[in-house]
């Protein structure tokens, strides 16, 4: 039975042999694409995403203007190859409109839109690799993607999951973590310590519950820590370039 | 595409003033629910809740099916809403609305993820034959929160239900009718309660159970599922005004006063409803 799985080892190591603060090993590069107007690829142990951003650019459709500020477009696709079935899944499947949504939700008040009256900002997300934390990487893929395209925002928006093993709260969830266990995603704005999102399935106790959201916090910080490097590392390279 | 209405300005700004004092057009408090009401029947599976304005009713049916290949012993439950122009009027008719998602797969975390039900015991004959029990949700009326009003009125629909007494002899299933055999209730593990906020200037000011005016004028929400065990079954605050962690915490342990207090309604309900018959 799947609920009997050890997901903690007895020397206290999780499945993929990290510890319970551990986030997984975290890979990204912005500017990766030459047609997007910003662009980012990350890592995430296994799971893996690429970000396109267009825009602001001209509403696709008239019903799509909005008179005092841009309107944000989110589109994910998951590819087929993406899991461990091969699987084409619609774009109407639920469950990707509903991170869609959130996503989108997510970057309305923190891009500052009202510059960009009648205008449309699209952010495309692609899964190439799934393997947990889905919410969470296309959060980060997209925050590494706005700013590398240069679309004004207030702070970073940084997402981590964390879950709760045997009362214990661990950071940053794979796959088989987050179908045995409660998964809590949270967005943070680094700046401000203030969350923009949080997400919770699955059954967790209220006591828990603050421990466990402390605990994505702290791992959101650590993903800023991670962007934000990328991000400066970008721009010295960008520099070094237009210099020559 | 219908635009929505919308209230006026001045409206507006009086609702957000009278919540920035701790008062609301409909003289509640500002962590109360409106007044809520659970009517069941006639037949078994059926209730209909209203939320103040909101109404909402669920139908509850079942049909013996074959199971997923990958869980050859579990049962079904699907749960289906329905946003009809009726209480939607900017809504189209045929395609799902960003809003109808979100509201289904909230309810879908709520019931389905957090195993509200016992899936292991709508198992007839493993491999072969089980129950899928399906939960119709139509939205009424509708004057905010219809998150919470579904979800009552989902889960008093599930309580309230008779599923049709079995014999399995072998591989002979014989499915009883009411009249011939008492029906049989499913066995519920827990009664998930959805319990949404508001928040107002920055999440500065919170509201519990916010009408249509009110949502119009939010700058963010919250959907908090718990159980009276005290349990978060799902919890979604999808993007809106950032948030300060201890305003969290606080929703927390106002959501948990309010699931207890629902659940008690429910139950009473259910009681009276039991009494009657």
């Amino acid at each position: 039975m799947s609920s009997r799985l050890e997901l903690i080892g007895p020397q206290g190591l999780r499945t993929d042999g990290r510890r319970f603060n551990e986030l997984r090993n975290m890979n990204c590069k912005p500017s990766v694409l030459s047609q997007a107007d910003g662009s980012a690829y990350i890592e995430q142990g296994n799971t893996k995403c690429l970000a396109a951003v267009y825009g602001p650019r001209e509403a696709r459709t008239k019903a799509q203007v909005l008179h005092n500020r841009a309107n944000i477009n989110v589109e994910i696709s998951l590819a087929p190859f993406s899991m461990e079935e091969r699987k084409k899944r619609s774009k109407s499947d639920k469950r990707i409109l509903e991170i869609a949504s959130a996503v989108k939700q997510t970057f309305e008040p923190i891009i500052m839109t009202e510059l960009y009256a009648r205008s449309q900002i699209d952010i495309y997300l692609q899964i190439l690799q799934f393997d947990g934390g889905t919410v969470q990487i296309c959060i980060n893929a997209a925050t590494l993607a706005i700013i590398d395209a240069g679309i004004p925002m207030k702070d970073y928006v940084c997402a981590c999951s964390a879950g709760c093993i045997d009362d214990e709260p661990v950071l940053d969830l794979n796959h088989l973590e987050e179908s045995n266990t409660p998964e809590l995603t949270v967005a943070l704005l680094p700046k401000n310590d203030k969350i923009t999102l949080l997400q919770m399935e699955s059954r967790l106790h209220i006591d828990k519950f603050q421990q466990v959201m402390e605990m994505a916090a702290k791992g959101c910080k650590e993903i800023h820590t991670v962007l934000d490097k990328a991000v400066r590392e970008n721009i010295k390279d960008l520099l070094k370039k237009s210099s020559i | 595409m219908v635009k929505e209405f919308e209230s006026s300005i001045n409206e507006k700004d009086f609702i957000l003033q009278g919540i920035k004092e701790g008062l609301r057009l409909d003289n509640r408090d500002i962590y109360d629910f409106r007044q809520l009401g659970i009517t069941f029947g006639p037949d078994y599976g059926r209730s209909e809740v209203t939320l103040g304005n909101t109404r909402v009713l669920a139908k509850v049916s079942c049909e013996v099916m074959r199971p997923y290949q990958d869980r050859p012993a579990e049962g079904m439950i699907t749960l289906s809403t329905e946003m009809s122009p009726m209480a939607f009027p900017s809504v189209e008719p045929g395609r799902p609305s960003e809003e109808e998602i979100l509201v289904s797969r909230i309810l879908e975390k709520a019931i389905k993820r957090s195993r509200a039900i016992d899936t292991e015991g709508l198992c007839i004959v493993a491999n072969e034959k089980v129950w899928s029990i399906r939960v119709d949700i139509h939205f009424l009326d509708h004057d905010g929160n219809i998150i919470d009003a579904a979800c009552i009125a989902a889960i008093s629909a599930l309580a309230h239900f008779r599923r049709p007494d079995i014999t399995v002899i072998g591989e002979e299933v014989t499915i009883h009718s009411i009249e011939q055999r008492n029906p049989v209730p499913l066995s519920i593990h827990h009664m998930p309660i959805c319990v949404t906020f508001a928040f107002f200037e920055n999440g500065e000011y919170v509201v519990v159970d916010p009408t249509l005016q009110e949502e119009q004028i939010r700058q963010g929400d919250m959907t908090m599922t718990l159980n009276i065990h005290k349990e978060i079954c799902a919890l979604s605050k999808a993007g809106g005004t950032p948030l300060k962690m201890e305003t969290i915490i606080n929703c927390s342990q106002i959501a948990t006063t309010k699931a207890k207090w629902i659940t008690e309604q429910i139950q009473a309900a259910l009681d009276a409803e039991k009494s009657k018959k």
